[in-house]
């Protein structure tokens, strides 16, 4: 348990208003080298105003941030070559192919022509989307544009990568791909840090988590932490046979421990649990005792749960879309 | 964005993680590009756009076309008495006037990138500033050659013929692209101000439009009252236009080139430094 790690990004103070929405209000982070860090909260929270400060497109009102050991506001060129960026809005060009905005960036990173091709071949082949290089990315589908956004973020291998919500509207087959990436970027030790509005995905990715809403770090440790000081993730099961549901309670509240509640259906009842594997043998329980299943699910706490529990008010939904980083600027 | 309806491509093939990881750990660092290297890569990025829709060629080379055709047969005639030696008078200010039509459209398309987030990765790496910014208009000098091009080999085949040949030419297509750039980064600067595209496109041929047309393009300013003759003749435009036609009939005064060439650089000097930090901050 070393606390010595280098730090990635270590901010303190950081403050960003636009007009008389403070978006920032004072956000401290430490990320270690070579993890995964995830911003988590609802739209509007902040997350993609503190990813665009600690990038330097945004100058911080107050506070300071060093990312890789420079100065966000005084050493702007040394961050940038050691950040990628990948926005929220995909950070590619629509108008361009697959391979040409690869080459594009390859060359405005200094890489000479050939090397750029191979490159742009290289990234292609390996996120899949050789078949689909010569199509104008406006054609791409959501998952293939953010593969192609994540391969532009690695044209030059980055030190530290800004993933902002990278799955955010994609289907889970798309999702399930680039959790895929992210998890071998991390194996090759780059340090990512990643904004995302669902727990789960944080606790798939990340190693330590600061939990945003309104401007503010309200929580911050490891998914498993925040998750315990929520409560916990729930049992859901739903009997064939209405009568057995006492029998199932009893059964569920011995294996389980934690609290039963029966639902407003008469068949349903489900039980706090935390761990996966106490579920299943729980419901292995359940069925050796002669209790008929007609279905479960097993539920971990949704992001308005952690909310509702670490603010005492639900996870605001600003929008449905997704806050727009340009508008959310010129908000005055 | 695009308002013609899109055929998805399906996800054709799956990432492969090994390579991933090994594209990741097989890159070393090199020195980003040079400031010259990265612009020209704008502009390259520019032409491909061309590349991919030729239609947005439609507006630089239709418009002159029509410019020519429309002043030298409708007005032709009233102003000098014979469409011919109208054409004459007329063709170096309808290449003026069409290039720096074009050059609005510079700020509207910055205006337009500025909604999309390529942008956001553009300014997040590590070259020089003002790189995207030069790029672009380096790609539009092109737009502007090619409307310029258009306009001349028209007005050769209606009958104009330029007293210094083809240099004569050649050095008036530049010396009007030239102050194109400087001039763009007027609206370039509008095109980071306004909110939209439109606004863009409005504010700027609310100045463009007077301004050439309060100029010598169209009309002798001795025929003009007094303090709007006094007006013409200082306006860089005139002065544009009269360099134009002295390069393409070999009489260009030297006096008139340094103004243009001033022009062009105090705009540059100006207006490229605040759209650079407009664009830095936007």
């Amino acid at each position: 348990m070393t606390t010595h790690a280098p730090l990635a990004i270590e901010a303190t103070g950081l403050v960003k208003s636009f007009g008389k929405t403070c978006a920032v209000d004072g956000v401290d982070l430490a990320v270690r080298s070579g993890s995964v860090y995830g911003l988590l909260g609802p739209n509007g929270a902040g997350k993609t105003t503190t990813i665009r400060m600690l990038a330097t497109l945004i100058r911080p009102d107050a506070g300071s941030a060093q990312v890789m050991g420079h100065d966000i506001v005084t050493e702007v060129e040394a961050v940038r070559s050691a950040v990628s960026l990948t926005g929220q809005l995909a950070s590619i060009d629509e108008d361009l192919t697959g391979r040409e905005n690869l080459i594009l960036l390859a060359r405005l990173l200094g890489l000479r022509r050939p090397a750029a091709k191979n490159r742009a071949t290289e990234l292609l082949e390996a996120f899949g989307l050789s078949d689909a290089a010569g199509r104008l990315v406006k054609n791409f589908s959501g998952g293939m544009r953010r593969r192609l956004d994540i391969a532009a973020s690695i044209v030059v291998t980055p030190q530290l990568m800004f993933l902002d919500e990278p799955t955010t509207g994609l289907d889970p087959r798309s999702r399930n791909q680039v959790w895929g990436i992210i998890r071998a970027l991390v194996a090759e030790g780059t340090t990512i840090l990643l904004c995302t509005q669902y727990l789960e995905e944080a606790d798939q990715l990340a190693d330590g988590i600061a939990v945003i809403d309104r401007g503010k770090v309200i929580a911050e440790g490891t998914p498993a932490q925040l998750k315990s000081s929520v409560g916990s993730g729930a049992l859901h099961v739903r009997l064939i046979d209405p009568e057995q549901r006492g029998q199932a309670q009893l059964v569920l509240k011995r294996e389980l421990g934690g609290s039963v509640t029966l639902e407003a259906d008469a068949a349903a009842l489900s039980a706090e649990c935390s761990d996966t594997e106490r579920a299943a043998v729980a419901v292995a329980e359940l069925a050796r005792s002669g209790v008929r299943i007609a279905d479960f699910s097993f539920g971990q706490p949704s992001l308005d749960e952690v909310f509702l529990a670490l603010t005492g008010h639900p996870a605001e939904d600003v929008s449905a879309e997704g806050p727009d980083p340009i508008q959310e600027e010129h908000a005055s | 964005m695009s308002a013609k309806p899109t055929t998805q491509v399906g996800p054709t093939s799956d990432a492969d993680e090994a390579l991933v990881r090994k594209a990741i750990a097989s890159t070393e660092r090199p020195p980003s590009a040079s400031a010259l290297s990265a612009s020209l890569t704008f502009g390259w990025r520019g032409m491909l756009k061309v590349k991919h829709v030729p239609e947005q060629l439609l507006d630089v080379t239709i418009t002159p076309v029509m410019f020519v055709l429309m002043f030298t047969y409708l007005f032709g005639g009233a102003i000098s008495g014979s469409t011919a030696e109208y054409l004459q008078y007329i063709l170096p200010g309808i290449l003026v006037m069409s290039v720096l039509f074009t050059t609005v459209y510079s700020g509207v398309a910055l205006n337009t990138d500025l909604t999309k987030g390529v942008v956001d990765r553009f300014r997040s790496l590590p070259i020089w500033r003002p790189a995207p910014l030069v790029g672009s208009l380096l790609g539009d000098s092109v737009r502007y050659v090619i409307a310029g091009s258009v306009i001349i080999v028209l007005g050769v085949a209606l009958g104009f013929r330029p007293g210094a040949g083809v240099v004569g030419v050649v050095a008036a297509l530049g010396l009007v692209v030239l102050f194109s750039f400087g001039l763009s980064w007027v609206f370039t600067t509008l095109g980071l101000i306004l909110r939209s595209p439109n606004a863009v496109m409005n504010a700027g041929f609310m100045g463009i439009f007077p301004l050439t047309f309060l100029s010598n393009v169209f009309v002798d300013p001795a025929t003009l009252p007094r303090p709007l003759e006094a007006f013409v003749n200082v306006n860089p435009i005139s002065i544009l236009a009269t360099a134009s036609r002295g390069l393409m009939e070999g009489n260009a005064e030297a006096r008139d080139l340094v103004i243009v060439l001033a022009v062009a650089a105090a705009l540059t000097v100006v207006f490229a430094p605040v759209t650079t930090r407009l664009y830095r901050k936007h």
